[in-house]
């Protein structure tokens, strides 16, 4: 059943960025820079974890994801030591996917050469 | 941004641009979103299949599966990107490949495989965060406003 | 010489000599793969970046040219040319090894057409007795600058176009056998306030039907004068919009003798949405496919009309619109 939502929720998370292309000709930067912060909105209303139960991977996989993630670990540290612990708290979170991109860019960047 | 300009038009200018219109090659939006959905929904449905797979096979947690998840993810995409078939899927998915995150690891690894020929620290380096820049920019600093917002309220108000 | 405002009639007819023209993996799958002198398999041409490799075609279609002429570059008194690359350095960098003089130029897509027409210029009135005039682009280096990594998963809208991977030289002189310049309208800057880079050929038209209205009118000439006026890059879209705005206007341009450039090079089944651009487009098809069909007798009379979107990826950055320019050269053979 999770797949089922996951494949759903996700296909339609990128449906309402294919319409910010197509009709509101957005470029994809401002595209997802949107989404972003809507995801980091969505998690400061406590709305994003039950997002993810119910729909999985459908919403941990669109950049959506890390707007909340930010969030997530900012209140995380914050509980603990007030508001110094949002800027602290903010990357503990979200560190595997721009990690991920940095690394695996520069391996890239090693191993390929472009295509065209 | 195209619908952006408040610049006002002559009249001939929008004379002009209301003849171009009809000749214009409209977008085709419901095919465009028909193959978006499609598109976006398998990669999460293979993120799904890939947590899953970190959740059981490993000792990961619900909440902790996610990490090693995106990052698989990433992988994928570099692997993707390397091999000239990201753009591809692109044209044809448009949001369905740029939205996931493997949409943000196809640029940042994309300019950096580009740039390489300027070199590793100017080059790679110097415009890696060319595309992916204002997604970590927007990010970062709405989280910080909206925490911060969050946790005044709860310091104040007892939320 | 100078006929009206701003076109130029050549009296002394210079003499398109010989031409050369240089291709990629794309053109070479194209519809016009015959008529290139050199094609090359992949984007890199042994070299290891897209700038430098950029930098080579025009070196190769400039020494075809001249080797067709039966010439040495040392008897080129002047190289003009230019490229979409910042700096227009491949163009630069193929003269540096040329050592040829050099002017160059810049105006996007225009750039063969306004080479061509201050080259006739020069020749006509004897400030030179050969030299070259040409363009080129290279589709990852130009994809680079203005777009997005090549490897970037952005999707295109219908109405883009693809850039061509070549380069058209040509070698014009005060004497000799040939296809001749007979006359040049240069172009003014017009901006019908489109704002959209993946739609070139919208924002172009405005500027082609300007130059072509006032070269007819100024040469006092009917459109029927013309065997085929061709346009450099309109696409489809500009094409139509054009065709559209000649009706308006009621100048009398049948379809037929109305084609373009970038709808000529590539095949249908090429995917490249709505045609052909960049400043070899126009190069490459008027250096070999037209003349070449011009030689055979197949027209006598065509006006070429190079056009270019005067933008940058800054320019864009900061909401400006995008204005545009096109340069007409006539060019005859085989008598009146």
């Amino acid at each position: 059943m999770i797949f089922f939502w996951a494949f759903v929720v996700g296909g339609l998370i990128c449906v309402i960025g294919q319409i910010m292309f197509d009709v509101f000709k957005l470029t994809p930067a401002h595209t997802l820079s949107a989404f972003v912060v809507i995801g980091a909105l969505l998690d400061g209303f406590g709305l994003y974890e039950p997002f993810i139960d119910f729909a999985g991977a459908g919403a941990t996989i669109p950049i959506t994801s890390f707007g909340n993630s930010l969030v997530h670990g900012a209140m995380a540290e914050a509980e603990k030591h007030g508001l110094v612990g949002v800027i602290s708290g903010m990357f503990e979170v979200t560190s595997a996917g721009i990690s991920a991109a940095i690394i695996f860019g520069m391996i890239g960047a090693i191993l390929f050469k472009p295509k065209g | 941004m195209s619908n952006n300009q408040k610049k006002q038009l002559t009249p001939v200018q929008q004379e002009y641009q209301d003849l171009e219109k009809q000749k214009e090659t409209k977008r085709p939006v419901v095919k465009n979103c028909i193959k978006a959905f499609f598109t976006g929904g398998i990669i999460c449905l293979i993120g799904q299949a890939i947590q899953l797979f970190y959740i059981y096979y490993f000792d990961f947690t619900d909440q902790t599966a996610g990490n090693p998840t995106v990052g698989t993810m990433i992988f994928i995409s570099m692997l993707l990107t390397g091999f000239g078939v990201y753009d591809r899927i692109a044209q044809f998915g448009g949001a369905g490949s740029a939205v996931p995150v493997t949409g943000f690891g196809n640029a940042v690894i994309s300019a950096c495989i580009e740039h390489r020929t300027e070199g590793f620290v100017l080059g790679v380096g110097g415009n890696m965060f060319k595309l992916a820049g204002s997604v970590i920019l927007f990010g970062t600093f709405s989280a910080f406003v909206i925490a911060t917002i969050k946790t005044i309220l709860i310091q104040w108000g007892g939320l | 010489m100078l006929t009206g405002h701003r076109t130029w009639v050549f009296d002394q007819k210079p003499v398109i000599v010989s031409t050369g023209t240089v291709g990629g993996p794309f053109e070479a799958n194209g519809a016009l793969a015959e008529d290139f002198d050199l094609l090359h398999s992949d984007l890199w041409l042994g070299q290891d970046s897209y700038e430098k490799a950029h930098k080579v075609l025009l070196e190769e279609a400039s020494q075809k040219a001249i080797e067709k002429a039966g010439l040495q570059k040392e008897q080129i008194q002047f190289f003009l040319g230019g490229d979409l690359i910042n700096q227009i350095t491949p163009t630069s960098f193929a003269c540096r090894t040329l050592g040829t003089p050099y002017l160059g130029l810049f105006g996007a897509c225009s750039t063969s057409m306004e080479g061509l027409a201050l080259g006739a210029y020069l020749v006509n009135t004897k400030g030179a007795n050969y030299l070259l005039t040409g363009a080129s682009s290279h589709n990852t280096a130009v994809e680079k600058q203005f777009r997005y990594p090549t490897e970037y998963g952005g999707q295109k809208p219908p109405t883009a176009q693809w850039t061509v991977t070549g380069a058209g030289v040509a070698l014009l002189s005060d004497a000799g056998d040939g296809p001749c310049v007979t006359s040049a309208t240069i172009g003014r800057v017009i901006d019908m306030g489109m704002t959209d880079p993946f739609n070139m050929g919208g924002a172009m038209a405005p500027a082609a039907v300007d130059t072509i209205e006032a070269h007819l009118t100024e040469r006092n000439l009917k459109p029927s004068y013309y065997d085929l006026i061709v346009t450099g890059d309109l696409g489809q879209i500009g094409r139509a919009v054009s065709l559209d705005l000649f009706k308006k206007h009621g100048t009398p341009i049948r379809e037929e003798q109305y084609q373009d450039c970038g709808l000529m090079i590539y095949r249908e089944s090429q995917p490249v949405l709505s045609g052909a651009s960049g400043p070899g487009c126009s190069a490459t098809v008027v250096y070999g496919h037209l003349l070449n069909r011009m030689k055979k007798g197949e027209f006598k009379r065509i006006l070429v009309v190079a056009t270019g979107a005067l933008l940058s990826p800054l320019s864009f950055q900061q909401s400006e619109t995008i204005p545009c320019i096109a340069h007409a050269v006539s060019i005859e053979y085989g008598g009146e």
